[in-house]
């Protein structure tokens, strides 16, 4: 299938191309916007074709299957390739009146395309090496996007970042060696079938611990957490935005993807593991969300807060648990990144972004206030919004399960998520001000943030779509015979 | 750097690893070497003549701005991709228009097609990107100094 190759494609030649024309900001912006908007509209023929035909598998190069390399697409890696499209298509436009015309020319473009070449291949890879060649590509992409700017904490926060992310991608090879050494393929398909009852042995456990550590640093979760409040809020918003909601969503997709099909997840040292790091980062997102100052640091621990909510969900391991979970992974996507974008609209009005200096703009903005107030609803998963839904999914799959020390970490997290964002607002917003002039706010600013709120609250009043697909991929990754068979036994 | 030995020296090797990274790219086909080795091999050529003569020179033997010789790479990389898509069928796949196979087995021709493409093009990804770092981190110095 050609349409598979696509995602991954398109954004590598508009990255050349794009590295053709970087003195040429005309046609720089329309060339990243239109590819941009082409990623979105594959990821929607993707998902309608896996829709209709089941999964679909291509093996470049023509080797055929646990030889060659292999690019799958599920339900869910349709979904989360047709999200990824959006948000980036409306980061980009975020960015026209964002980003300084040094980072434009020094290549901001490039680096995007080369990050979603990166995340699309991610969530493509039937390959478990391919995987981390993938995330390689996004490990250096996002660190030209952290220091494009070329200020000093930039460099700062991105050296903590690439050298935690360095442990982890060596973590990462140093596992799928111990994992080849045990089973003889890399084919995560093919090893389904090969670890299928040798959970136990030595080798593969500690293959997939090795593992587990590489995805937890990916995904900032406790003890692997602390680059990402170091580096999130140093480069530009628009970088910002595409990094929290893309890059540890990729890590948390990938733990999803890791740990139903090759691993089980229901080996109790696993799950123990999951488990506690999952409530750690939980926690430390709350105390850090309460405490920090700075507008971007607080989002920063709230990215971890719902990776340990999602951590929770994969650890507990049934079908509704995963269903609730890929559900989160999805809106979170669209309302992170909304979030961000409301917060890179309030620091460019209120000129910066140390909370206790902002205030006011309820008075001069109060559409943007009513903006905010939705997308606050919505990460801290109050209806009407998108946010609700994944919370209630999960909340009924842990109680099912029995956990109920879970159910109450995730409602904790919820309400702990709503104060951080309504102390964020009311320093913003209500806040007494100092003075008078706040700049306009432009239209490229603006209309993606619009946008955004209206799929927040579009995907809460219409949930069922979501709901369907994310249920619908929840059976697939829990039953991953199908997948495996197309891999191997399908199209040459 | 004003040194006589240096520059004579680098008039002399700058040509031979030039032509020597081209043998490596064309072994790469069948025993070690490759697009990857010999496009590190001709950037150290590019930096020998920038530490010989300075980075202008360094510039004007490239021709090209390395930047662009690195996407022209990329792009080269895409297409011998597309190539293998379009009449083999798979992406990425190996495709020989000048090897005729003879009804023996046997085959005849030059070994020349879409995998020497894709090794050209990270040939090229590779001098440009390494010179480009290099030479940027050159006139950082350069400014640094004034």
């Amino acid at each position: 299938m050609t349409l598979l190759l696509a995602p991954v494609v398109l954004p590598l030649a508009t990255a050349a191309i794009c590295v053709l024309l970087r003195k040429n900001r005309g046609f720089q912006r329309p060339i990243n916007l239109l590819s941009c908007l082409a990623l979105a509209y594959v990821g929607l023929l993707l998902l309608t074709l896996v829709e209709e035909q089941g999964v679909q598998s291509v093996q470049l190069s023509g080797w055929s299957a646990p030889f060659g390399i292999s690019l799958v697409a599920d339900r869910l890696a349709a979904t989360m390739i047709m999200l990824t499209g959006i948000v980036a298509s409306l980061v980009v436009v975020f960015g026209f009146s964002d980003l300084s015309f040094g980072e434009e020319k020094n290549g901001h473009p490039v680096f995007v395309q080369a990050l979603l070449t990166g995340v699309c291949g991610a969530f493509l890879a039937g390959d478990i090496f391919n995987l981390y060649v993938w995330f390689e590509v996004m490990l250096i992409a996002s660190f030209g996007l952290l220091v494009v700017g070329g200020l000093k904490p930039q460099i700062d926060g991105a050296v903590k970042y690439v050298g935690l992310n360095l442990i982890a991608t060596t973590a990462m090879l140093a596992g799928i060696g111990l994992l080849f050494g045990a089973t003889g393929t890399l084919n995560m398909a093919d090893l389904h079938g090969k670890l299928l009852g040798n959970m136990s042995e030595p080798g593969v456990l500690a293959a997939a611990s090795l593992l587990l550590f590489a995805f937890a640093a990916k995904s900032a979760m406790f003890p692997l957490y602390f680059w990402l409040p170091a580096a999130y809020h140093t480069p530009s918003h628009t970088t910002s935005i595409l990094f929290a909601a893309l890059l540890t969503k990729v890590g948390v997709y990938t733990l999803i993807r890791v740990f139903t099909l090759v691993f089980d997840v229901q080996h109790p040292l696993l799950q123990t593991l999951l488990v506690g790091s999952g409530v750690a980062t939980l926690t430390l997102g709350i105390f850090g969300a309460m405490t920090e100052t700075i507008a971007r640091r607080v989002l920063a621990y709230l990215v971890m807060v719902s990776i340990g909510i999602m951590t929770l969900g994969i650890a507990v391991g049934t079908p509704a648990a995963i269903a609730g979970t890929t559900l989160y992974l999805m809106q979170t996507l669209i309302v992170t990144a909304a979030l961000f974008m409301a917060v890179g609209c309030v620091a460019h009005l209120a000129k910066t972004e140390n909370l206790p200096e902002m205030g006011g703009l309820w008075r001069s903005h109060p559409l943007m206030g009513a903006l905010f107030v939705i997308i606050m609803l919505g990460v801290a998963g109050i209806p009407p919004t998108s946010g609700f839904w994944p919370k209630i999914l999960l909340i009924e799959a842990l109680a099912d399960a029995q956990r109920w020390g879970l159910v109450l970490a995730v409602v904790i997290g919820s309400l702990a998520t709503l104060y951080a964002v309504m102390r964020l607002f009311s320093a913003a917003f209500w806040q007494d001000v100092n003075t008078d002039e706040t700049p306009n706010l432009d239209l490229f600013r603006f209309a993606p943030v619009l946008i955004l709120t209206v799929l927040v609250v579009g995907f809460g009043l219409f949930a069922q779509g979501l709901v369907d697909t994310a249920k619908a991929s929840s059976v697939n990754l829990m039953n991953p015979s199908v997948y495996v068979e197309q891999v191997l036994g399908g199209s040459k | 750097m004003n040194s006589l030995v240096l520059s004579t020296v680098t008039r002399l090797l700058a040509p031979l690893l030039l032509v020597f990274s081209v043998f490596v790219l064309l072994r790469g086909h069948n025993e070690p070497g490759g697009g990857f080795i010999g496009g590190l091999l001709a950037a150290i050529a590019f930096i020998l003549i920038n530490k010989a003569e300075g980075t202008r020179t360094a510039r004007r033997a490239l021709r090209i701005l390395p930047l662009t010789l690195a996407s022209i790479g990329l792009s080269c990389s895409i297409a011998a991709g597309l190539w293998g898509l379009l009449s083999g069928g798979a992406f990425l796949q190996g495709i020989w228009p000048l090897i005729d196979i003879q009804p023996d087995g046997s085959k005849s021709g030059i070994a020349a097609g879409s995998i020497l493409l894709f090794d050209i093009g990270v040939y090229l990804v590779v001098i440009g990107s390494v010179t480009g770092i290099y030479l940027a981190l050159e006139d950082g110095i350069a400014r640094s100094m004034d």
